[in-house]
Formats: C-alpha cells, structure tokens, sequence
C-alpha cells in the first residue's frame, strides 16, 4: 500500500492533545492528518483515572486550565457526545492540621484564577459528606471541577474530527520525520508519505524521539500511574476525592463503580506496557476501604495501568520547537492532561493559525531545558501547599522540589 | 537444594494433580494451590457433604479413574504443601498473589504449572439470563457437589460432548429430562466414525447415552435452530426451529452450553505468547508437546491451555512436571515421557473429530437479536455492540470492550468475551481470529478491598524519580 497525503497539518499522535487539535484545526479550516502508531485515544488519554480537575495544579496552568473548563460542558455539541462528564466538585481531604494549612495556603495563592475554593472544616464535612470516615480533618472543595469517561472522550474526539474531515491514520507509526524547503516529510505505517507545512509533535510518552530529532532532547520519563476499579456499588460518592499530599483518589461513576487512584505499576518487558503492583493496589484498597467506609465490603475487579509521560518539572512542554520553524510541540502532562487537553488542542490550533495564542503558556516552553535553571523561589509560587507525597493523584504541582 | 523456591502448581484438578506427583517423585515439593475446598477439579469434583452417595453414582464410567485420582492426591499429603480454597489473583516476576484465609500471601516460585482449566462457553440467545437457565457445567456442578438438580422438569441445549453426558446423568438422578436439543445437524455424528478407532470407550459410552436416553422417552433434537428462553421471572420453556417449523416445550430448568473455553488468564499475566486456535475457535497460550510455554519456568497443562478433557489433562500434567524437572537437569523416565506425548497427540486427533461430531454453532452469533444481553455483567445487548462497531469502526476486541465495556465486569469477560469475539467478527464479516485477543488484568476474580496483605514478601518499588508527582 503507497498513498500519499499533502496537507496543512500533521499531527503525530492521536491521543486527546492530538485529536483536539485536529478538530479544532479543522474548524479553522485546515487540511489535517492525524496519525497514530495504535487506534486514536488507546494509549494516557483513553486509560486515565477521569479526574477533570483545576483544583491542585500549579499556578501556570491554570489560565489554560480553566479554558479547558469551559470546554468541557460544551462536550456533545463538540463532538456529540457528553462523554459521562459531571460537574460533581472535587474535594481534597485533609488529614492532620499540616494538611489543612496547605489546602488554605493553596486556596489563597490561587485566589485570583477563579477556582472558587471552598474550606471545608470537620463539622462541614460531616454534616455534608458523611460518608467519608470521622478520621478526615478538613478538605477544600473546587464545586466546577468533576470528572468523566476517558474511554469514551477521546476516542470521541477522533471521530469528531473525522467527521469534520481530518484524515485519520489508525495503525499508522510516523517513522520518519525530515525538514524540507516547504515543510515536513513524514513516513508512516506501510509506504504512507505525507507533505504537510506544519508539524504538531503529540506522541506522548513517545514524543522525545521527535524533539531529540530535531536537536533538542528533553529529560522526559515515563510513570505508569495505576488504577483499581471495584463492581458496580449503590450510590455514596457524591464528588471527586483527592487527597493532600497524596494516598489516594477516587470517583464513584454513574453506573456505581467506584475508580480508584493512587499507585504507580511497573513496565513490562516492553516498556510501551505496564502493570500495576499486586502489594501497592491492596494497599491502595485497604485505604479506601477506611476512608469510606461504605466500602468496607466492596470487591474489586480490575486493575490497570497507562504509560505516561513526565517532565521533570512537573510541567508539561507546548509550544513551537525552540530549534525548527513550523514544529510543534504539546507533551509531558506528567499525570494530569486529561482535563487540560481540550484546551491545549484549541491553543495549538491558535499557534498554528495566528502564530500565537491569547493563553499564557510561556512556563511550558521546550527552551526551558536548554537554559540555565532558574532559581525555585522566583517563580515557584504555588510550592506552599504542596508536600507531594508518594502517590498523589496524578497532577501537576509546579516546581517543587 | 531447599535454596530455590518452590515449584508453584495452580490447579488440583486431573492436570494439576498429576503434574504434583511427578515432581513429589523427583524429590521436589510443590505448592499446590486450588480455589476449591477439595481436590478433583471440574469433572472429579466433590461432595460438599458426605451424602451415600457412591463414587458410582457421583462418577459413573469414571469413578475407577475419580478414586485413583483422589486417593494419588491424598497419598502426597505431608510431601507437598495444598492450599485448597486459595485464589490466585495476580503473578508478575516469579511472584503469585494468593487469597487465602482471609489475607493475600505474596509467594515466589521457581516453576510454574498452570493447570486452571475450562469454564462453559455460550453464546446468548433469547432469556438465558432467566433463572433457571444453567450452563451445562453449573448443572453438573449442582449434581455432583451439591446433590441437588436444576429443576424438576429440564431441558439441556446446545452441543459438545457434555450435553448428552449431563443429560444421562440426570435421567440416572431420577430427574425427567424432557429434552435434548443438539444445535448440531445429526450428519455432523457421523464424524464419530473417525474417533472410533482412536478411543472406541468413548464414543461407545456416547451411544449408549444417547440411546439410553432415547429408551426413557427422552426427546431428542439435532441441528435445532433459533433457540430461546422464555418465562416470566423464572424459565417455563424453551422453544427452537427445526426443519422451519417452530416447537416449544414447557421445563422449569435448562441447561445450555456451547462445549468449553480454557481459563488462559494466568498464563496472560505470565506473560506467555498466545497463538489463535482454529478447533477451540479461541486464543491459547502456545506451548510445546511437553507443555513449555514461551516463557522460561512456566507449563502449561490440561484444559486450561486448550480443551481436550480429562485424560488428556492427567496425561499433561504429568508431561508438564517432567518438563519441569528436565529443565532443573534433574533424571527423568525419558520413555515414559514419549509414551505420554504420543497418546497427548492420540487423544488430540481423538479432539479433531469430536470437534466435528459436536460443532460449535458460530452462525449463531449473527442472528442473536440486537435486544439480547450478551455481557451479563454490565449489561450490554447485542444490538449496542453492533451499534459501538458501526458508529465508532471498531474492529478489535480491546477497543470493543473500551467504548461499549463488554467485559469489564465482575467476570472480566471469562463469560461473554467468547461470545463478543464472535459477534464483533460476524459484525465486521472478520474471521475471529482477526478481532484479537481481550487482554486479562489482575485480579483475575474479584477479591475484597479490604483484603489484607500478609507479610510474607516485600515488593519491588514502582518506578519513582524521586517523590512522583
Ligand atoms: C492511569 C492514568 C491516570 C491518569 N489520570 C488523570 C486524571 O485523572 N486527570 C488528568 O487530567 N490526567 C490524568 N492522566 C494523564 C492524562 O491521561 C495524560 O496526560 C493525557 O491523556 C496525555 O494525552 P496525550 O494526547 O499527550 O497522550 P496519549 O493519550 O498517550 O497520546 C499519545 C498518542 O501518540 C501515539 N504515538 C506515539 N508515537 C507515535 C508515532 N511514532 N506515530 C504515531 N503515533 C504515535 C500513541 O499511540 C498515543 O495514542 C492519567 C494518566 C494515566 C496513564
Ligand atoms: C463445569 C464443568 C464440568 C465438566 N464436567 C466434565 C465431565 O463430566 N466429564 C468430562 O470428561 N469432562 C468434564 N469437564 C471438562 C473438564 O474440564 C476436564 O475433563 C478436566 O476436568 C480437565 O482437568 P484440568 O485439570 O485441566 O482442569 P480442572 O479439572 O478444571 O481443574 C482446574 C482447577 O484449577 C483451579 N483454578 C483455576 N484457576 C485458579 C486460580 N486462579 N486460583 C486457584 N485455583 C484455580 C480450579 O478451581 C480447578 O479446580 C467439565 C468442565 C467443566 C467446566
């Protein structure tokens, strides 16, 4: 099979980043493929916990978080589906007083970016979430945030920009990837060139590969956050749980399965795959067994994990490539790109259109890893409230050290 | 040599029974692990209770071959370790999770025989989520362990060798079989011929089954077709096509099944390679004639990596454990070991032409109505999963499961993955093998979340650079 494509824009990579932005692109009125090694949406995007959550991420995401928020209602006139999305809230819990001093000390640093934080105290939390264990001190409750169905989103997403009329390659790896006069040469799947004047560099846990290629390595990694999920249960959780400082987190879903966070598994062999812990998931378990004790008798019935990539600043790279005009690049969301992928893809379609985009997004510039560091205290400002523990729900928390 | 950790067998069934005396032979001290409360497996089942019955009546034709099996067993007690009523729920890197009295044991081994078995393969029609509808295994099991029948009036359906196996023992229970509907046309029997001369025992016991069953009046029905379920809240009859005219009959239970489908989870989560089989019309962990999977310390046994009953299973596990101990360059009976692989390639053609004589109907599939539940779990039809395919242009079983959840239920598709397969493949005008394969996920049955951790094993820490995120 020899096919040859000539458009506007490739897209490497289909998971929610890539797929926003061909939708968006096409909305625009660019010519799009959208390539994956695998099908659109199998790989972070599709595996997630579902947390659709600002509450937590460090201070620099947040304009382009909440540009994401106001995407997300819009879901089923965008891609005709609601993708299971709820405005349940999201509450992190506290457990001793140091806990509850950073959930304040973060509610107030972020106190201009309209997250609309609420503390909630013991009392509160008794009298309006009983059925979180009496051990709980406090938490913060961010009402807007809530959660949804990745399985569903971003497959979604492909399909919707298929329909709007972007090429999308499943089973098709981008093997090659050159400059020339014009733009890009692209090779992909079997014998499949494409022509396309601009380059977005969306390939998640494996997009180091096209930055490396283009003369600016990044120190990328892969973590394989793991989830649990129990049998369909009666209703109890009425919002999206985290925690500070980490342990677990979970979201009870319409159907009564509650999901399950706060592991990370181990790669196979193959490195592309992982599984989670046998120990790490029943400690995971017991946990929430005690935090909600409604489910002290529930089973569990699966397991599973997703490889994702992380910076090592917690921040993910987006933005045009520091060394190559018309390369783009939008990955390393460290744990926490569902929600902000709606975003980022229409912030994508904005730099490839205009140049660039009305969203702050300087923090995630790629040079960043190329220059001298800067000091944390200059622009670390959101560390305080922070004391990340082992497994905190997957999110990114600035540039704490 | 107590230095290595011990071989780790999961099953005590005829395979897993087997494969335990053999490496007791050699000196070697297994962990036998089976999630039931006594040893046999599925077809050499026990008793719950001690209830007069006689092994006889419990196994038939078989009894002598159930009494060797359970008394080899009992003889290894002491010179193994036997933990009965033990799930194992997760294996990665030479380490088993084991439920076991109420807390999870982390195990090492050196040496893996899985021995795990088969479950009932259906594939929906029209009420078999009624109650009173079994599977044909579930009515054995109700017979054999707890002495009790499916109804007072039964009608089994379906094909393969236990249809007409559990309807004689039935009949011999004292219960009034009304039915035997065979989805196979009767042309498809004369294929019996060919097994004759392989292993005439059985296919003489199947005639004098079905001719048993014919003398008490039985009715008995072949290459029946649009078969269903009906009853309020509970089965009251069964009707089918045959010849184009429809019949019905009144039962209060019924026992439906489509022969059986191996139980290849572990050897997933071990990591062994799988290879589409076209007889058992499923994907099975590849091994050699010994029974070595493609992973180095892992074997596999019995009907668990592909259906071929309960003497072949016996002959396996046995096969399996020699294999074992050659790998340790331990001495072994090379004869005997030849002699085993060549009647495991005897009974394997014996598989072959039974396959023929008891078909499996996959025209089926394409005429299950879009309104009949076809995950039971998660309450998926037919018809959304037709719909999920056209809309979404699935045509892989993984991707099927991600959009429409077939199989994410508390039977993690052990049940209906069967089933989807084929539907997604009459879906897509695919062969089956072409759908793919549903990845397994611990743990393989569901187990408590409040299900504590012993401390028997620390585990190797996740991949941390420094604190996550
Ligand atoms: C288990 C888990 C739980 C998480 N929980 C949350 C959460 O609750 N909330 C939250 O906000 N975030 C969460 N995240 C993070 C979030 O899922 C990711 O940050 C986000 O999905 C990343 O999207 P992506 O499009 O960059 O990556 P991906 O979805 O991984 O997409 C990248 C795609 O690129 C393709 N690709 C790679 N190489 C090539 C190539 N050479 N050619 C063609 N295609 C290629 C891949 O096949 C893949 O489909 C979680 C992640 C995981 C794994
Ligand atoms: C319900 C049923 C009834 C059958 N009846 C007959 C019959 O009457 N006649 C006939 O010829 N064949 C029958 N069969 C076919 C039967 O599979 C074989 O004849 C024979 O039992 C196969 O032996 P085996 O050792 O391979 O597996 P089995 O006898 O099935 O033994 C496997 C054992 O492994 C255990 N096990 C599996 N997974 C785990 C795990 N994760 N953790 C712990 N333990 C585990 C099971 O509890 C089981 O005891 C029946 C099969 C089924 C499913």
């Amino acid at each position: 099979m020899s096919r040859h494509l000539d458009i506007d824009v490739a897209i490497i990579g289909g998971g929610l980043v890539g797929s926003s932005a061909a939708l968006a692109l096409r909305g625009m009125g660019f010519s799009v493929a959208l390539l994956d090694k695998g099908f659109c949406g199998a790989q972070a995007s599709g595996v997630n916990y579902g947390g659709v959550r600002r509450q937590g991420r460090p201070r620099e995401q947040l304009p382009l978080s909440q540009r994401a928020h106001a995407i997300w209602p819009r879901l089923k006139e965008l891609i005709g589906i609601d993708g299971e999305f709820l405005r349940s809230g999201h509450l992190k819990l506290a457990r001793s007083e140091a806990e509850m001093a950073a959930l304040e000390a973060y509610a107030e640093a972020v106190a201009d970016q309209g997250l609309d934080l609420e503390l909630v105290g013991h009392n509160g939390l008794r009298e309006r979430f009983p059925w979180i264990d009496g051990s709980i001190l406090g938490a913060s409750l961010c009402a807007g945030d809530g959660h949804a169905n990745p399985r569903l989103v971003s497959a979604a997403f492909a399909s919707a920009a298929r329909r709007a009329g972007a090429h999308v390659l499943e089973n098709t790896p981008v093997t090659g990837l050159t400059r020339n006069g014009k733009g890009f040469a692209l090779e992909a799947g079997e014998g499949i060139g494409l022509s396309a004047r601009v380059v977005i560099n969306s390939a998640g846990a494996w997009a180091d590969r096209f930055a490396t290629d283009f003369g600016e390595p990044v120190p990328l990694s892969r973590i394989y956050p793991s989830m649990i999920v129990t049998e369909p249960l009666a209703p109890v959780m009425t919002v999206n749980i985290g925690m500070e400082g980490g342990g677990i987190y979970a979201r009870q879903v319409e159907r009564g399965n509650v999901v399950v966070g706060g592991e990370r598994g181990l790669p196979l062999d193959d490195p592309d795959f992982s599984r989670p812990r046998g120990a790490g998931a029943l400690a995971i378990m017991n946990r929430t067994a005690e935090i909600f004790p409604a489910l002290r008798h529930a089973q569990a019935i699966r397991f599973w994990s997703g490889t994702e990539a992380a910076m090592p600043d917690r921040n993910p790279v987006i933005g045009f490539s520091g060394t190559t005009p018309g390369l783009l690049h939008a990955f390393g969301f460290t744990g926490a790109g569902f929600q902000i992928a709606p975003g980022v893809g229409e912030v994508l379609a904005e730099l490839v259109r205009d140049g660039r985009t009305p969203t702050p997004i300087d923090a995630f510039s790629i040079t960043r890893f190329s220059r001298p560091p800067v000091p944390p205290e200059n622009h670390d400002r959101t560390s305080h409230g922070s004391g990340a523990g082992p497994h905190p729900e997957p999110q990114s928390r600035g540039a704490s050290t | 040599m107590s230095e290595r950790p011990q071989p780790l067998i999961v099953g005590a069934g005829p395979a897993g029974i087997r494969a335990a005396e053999a490496l007791v032979a050699a000196g070697l001290c297994p962990l036998v692990v089976d999630e039931a409360p006594a040893c046999g497996g599925q077809i050499y089942r026990q008793r719950l209770v001690q209830d007069g019955r006689s092994t006889k009546d419990l196994y038939g034709s078989e009894a002598g071959k159930a009494e060797r099996l359970h008394a080899a067993f009992a003889a290894l007690e002491g010179r193994i370790d036997y933990w009965p009523q033990a799930l194992l729920w997760n294996l990665r890197d030479g380490v088993a999770d084991i439920a076991v009295g109420g807390t999870s044991r982390r195990v090492a081994y050196d040496g893996l025989v899985l021995a795990t078995g088969a479950t009932d393969r259906v594939l929906p029609v029209p009420g078999w989520t009624l109650p009173g509808v079994f599977t044909l295994g579930g009515s054995q099991v109700a017979l054999k362990a707890q002495g009790c029948a499916i109804g007072s009036r039964v009608v089994f359906a379906g094909s393969g060798p236990l249809l007409y196996l559990v309807a004689w023992q039935y009949m011999k229970a004292g219960v009034e079989v009304a039915a035997v509907l065979d989805a196979a046309p009767a042309s498809a029997k004369l294929n019996l011929i060919k097994a004759l001369p392989l292993d005439p025992g059985i296919v003489l016991r199947g005639a004098r089954f079905v001719a048993e069953l014919r003398l008490r009046g039985v009715v008995i029905r072949s290459g029946i077709e649009g078969l269903r379920f009906e009853g309020e809240g509970r089965v009251s009859g069964v009707i089918w096509r045959e010849g184009g005219r429809e019949r019905r009959l009144a039962c209060d239970g019924v026992g439906y099944g489509l022969a059986l489908r191996s139980e290849t989870q572990l050897a997933d989560l071990a990591g062994c390679a799988f290879r589409f089989n076209q007889r058992d019309r499923a994907w099975l962990p590849v091994r050699d004639a010994a029974g070595r999977a493609s992973v180095a310390g892992v074997y596999l046994a019995g009907d668990g990596a592909g259906i071929a009953g309960a003497d072949a299973a016996e002959r396996a596990g046995e096969r399996a454990a020699l294999a074992l101990l050659e790998d340790r360059d331990l001495a072994i009976d090379k004869a005997r070991a030849v002699t085993l692989e060549a009647e495991l390639a005897r009974i394997g053609k014996l598989r072959d032409a039974l396959e023929t004589a008891f078909p499996f109907p996959a025209h089926w599939a394409e005429t299950i109505d879009d309104a009949t539940t076809l995950c039971r779990c998660e309450e998926i039809t037919a018809g959304s999963i037709r719909e999920a395919v056209n809309r979404l242009d699935i045509s892989e079983i993984n991707r099927l499961k991600a959009v429409s959840r077939v199989g994410m239920g508390r039977c993690q598709g052990r049940m209906c993955s069967a089933a989807s397969a084929e539907v997604l493949a009459a879906a897509t005008a695919k062969p089956l093998d072409a759908v793919g394969r549903l990845r397994a996920q611990a743990p393989v049955k569901p187990i408590p979340l409040a299900l504590q951790l012993a401390a028997d094993l620390p585990e190797a820490a996740a991949n941390l650079p420094e604190a996550a995120e």
